[in-house]
């Protein structure tokens, strides 16, 4: 016996040197990884459900505890794509709906922003003039927006992305021309011994520099018009998640409401994750000098 | 018309802000030969920046011309080649990049895609970077970004390689193998440089001839030292040179007895960005007598070892 467990030791002790417990170490570290990142959130939000679930289960209780929530609209998760005609389509039509009028309105948002944040950042008589009005117009909440550009556009999806644009717009406007106008003096200066011309300092020195401001100007603003356009269905009608929660709180389907705002939730996080992520990848290595 | 290769002459400079105006350089007349190592020394504050800065074209003097090969200078061009103090490589190309940058905009029609890729290699094998083409400048030392900026600098082919405190920011064993390294080069390519420093022993190790400038406001040239030491030079030899001590000699008692800077109760408002001088980080020989004198020692003890 003693022989064989100093073999199987040995062997052990070969198979490190020759990297091939490699794999065990990799899954003990993703054991450490799922333990310190997953387990935490896990529990919290069990605790959450829990406290949801003892205060909801009450006889008078207004609100559906979570396991009733589920029960209620089991049929809406298990299939996301069904289409019944008109407004009555899947949870995930809804939210496509939504996503793209998001994706129309951000992208004007985004060409149009970093356009007029370069013009006010390279230019102070731009941003003497530009300034005050971006400051006043930014504070307007965006369902202020959607009744003029009703009348605008007299027409409802227009309206629903305008609204969208004039949202996530300000801060992307004010981040890159902050980053625009912190772009260090000696960058300049190297433009200026290289004799770069306007096209080339702008493509090869200011969009670069300025990429962290203007990703985290992106960040804030693809949020921000996730924001908006819940609320901006809800007005409008039609198919959509903010009208679909609007419907169902018409007719009273409380459960159904809260699926939605999940599902807000989670694609709004994805949203976030997913320009971060973009601006991470644009911007590596810009961070540290 | 002057027949030196760069003629500073009659250099003045005043900034305005508002109403206060400040009269920085005074009658500035300095002229240097073609392969010629010149070095500015003086204390901080005093507006050797601003030369550097107006000889660069970077700021515009009140008087006088810069004259480069017999040509007025007052834009900046990759004629005049600058090594910053802090690098200045974009922190989002690649070493091979930063320098390919350069070269591709200054040799953009002269030479072919081939040529251009063999001048950047070239240049960054020059200062033996050739094992970090494809890192950023975050990823390597503070003396390999000099050396990458030393590189782009270079890449310009400029008829005059101005460094501003190129060696400020490094520690002094970095400081003393770049300096060698410099010497390397300048004896190979036979570059006209005119070098900021604060550091004496720098400026002596270096220089053709050390300018030496008088405290601001309107600061000028106060004395100009020729170093007479043969090249190629060895700092360990040259530790216990009599003319090499001699000459450090004079230039410490030129900036601690004869320009000997009192310390200004009220905080100066630098006019501009360029013209102040940056503050000097740790390991960089400060602008104290006895900093200076303790840094010589270092540096031998450093060569010694290396």
């Amino acid at each position: 016996m003693k022989t064989l467990s100093t073999t199987a030791a040995e062997n052990v002790s070969v198979l490190n040197r020759f990297g091939i417990n490699h794999a065990h170490t990799m899954w003990q570290r993703f054991k450490t990884y799922l333990l310190q990142n997953f387990l935490p959130p896990v529990v919290i939000l069990c605790l959450l459900l829990g406290v949801w679930e003892l205060l909801c289960s009450g006889t008078g209780a207004t609100l559906p505890p979570p396991s009733q929530v589920i029960s209620d609209t089991w049929e809406l998760i298990l299939d996301p794509f069904y289409d019944n005609g008109g407004n009555d389509v899947g949870m995930g039509w809804q939210i496509l709906a939504s996503l793209e009028r998001v994706a129309v309105g951000y992208s004007f948002a985004v060409v149009v922003g970093v356009a007029l944040g370069v013009l006010v950042g390279q230019s102070t008589w731009a941003m003497r003039g530009l300034d005050p009005v971006f400051q006043v117009l930014r504070t307007v909440p965006p369902l202020a927006w959607l009744p003029i550009s009703l009348a605008g556009f007299q027409d409802s999806n227009p309206s629903a992305i305008f609204v969208i644009f004039i949202t996530s717009i300000w801060p992307i406007i004010i981040n890159t021309s902050v980053g625009i106008r912190n772009i260090p003096e000696d960058y300049r200066n190297v433009a200026r011994v290289l004799r770069l011309n306007g096209i080339e300092y702008f493509y090869k020195i200011m969009l670069p520099a300025a990429a962290p401001y203007i990703f985290s100007g992106l960040r804030i603003g693809v949020g921000l018009s996730w924001l908006a356009i819940v609320a901006a269905e809800m007005l409008i009608g039609g198919v959509g998640i903010g009208f679909f929660i609007w419907d169902a709180w018409n007719a009273s389907l409380i459960s159904d409401i809260i699926l939605a705002l999940v599902y807000v939730g989670l694609v709004g996080y994805f949203l976030d994750r997913m320009v971060a992520m973009l601006g991470n990848i644009v911007t590596r290595g810009t961070s540290a000098s | 018309m002057s027949s030196h290769y760069l003629s500073i002459e009659n250099v003045d400079k005043t900034f305005e802000k508002g109403n206060v105006r400040s009269h920085v350089l005074s009658n500035i007349n300095l002229h240097i030969d073609q392969g010629e190592y010149i070095s500015i020394i003086g204390h901080s504050g005093c507006g050797k920046s601003t030369v550097l800065n107006i000889v660069a074209g970077l700021i515009e003097q009140s008087a006088g011309v810069v004259i480069l090969d017999r040509k007025e200078v007052n834009t900046p061009g990759p004629d005049r080649a600058l090594v910053f103090q802090n690098h200045s490589l974009l922190p989002w190309l690649t070493v091979y990049e930063n320098v390919a940058l350069a070269v591709n905009k200054v040799a953009g029609r002269s030479k072919s895609t081939a040529e251009r890729h063999e001048w950047v290699l070239y240049n960054l094998e020059l200062v033996n970077m050739l094992h970090a083409l494809n890192k950023r400048p975050s990823e390597i030392s503070g003396g390999m970004k000099q050396r990458v900026g030393i590189a782009r600098a270079l890449a310009m082919q400029p008829k005059v390689l101005l460094l501003d405190e190129p060696f400020g920011a490094l520690d002094a064993l970095t400081r003393a193998h770049l300096q060698d390294e410099v010497m390397r080069i300048h004896s190979n390519l036979k570059n006209t440089v005119m070098m900021i420093t604060h550091d004496v022993d720098e400026a002596v190790l270096l220089s053709d001839r050390i300018v030496m400038m008088t405290n601001g406001p309107s600061a000028t040239i106060g004395e100009i030292l020729h170093i007479d030491l043969p090249r190629p030079r060895d700092r360990i030899a040259l530790a216990d040179d009599l003319r090499y001590n001699h000459y450090r000699q004079e230039v410490l008692r030129f900036l601690y007895e004869k320009q000997r800077k009192l310390e200004q109760i009220s905080p100066r408002h630098p006019p501009s960005q360029a013209q102040n001088e940056r503050p000097q980080p740790v390991g960089g020989s400060g602008s104290s007598p006895s900093d200076a004198v303790v840094d010589a020692p270092a540096l031998q003890k450093v060569s010694g070892a290396s």
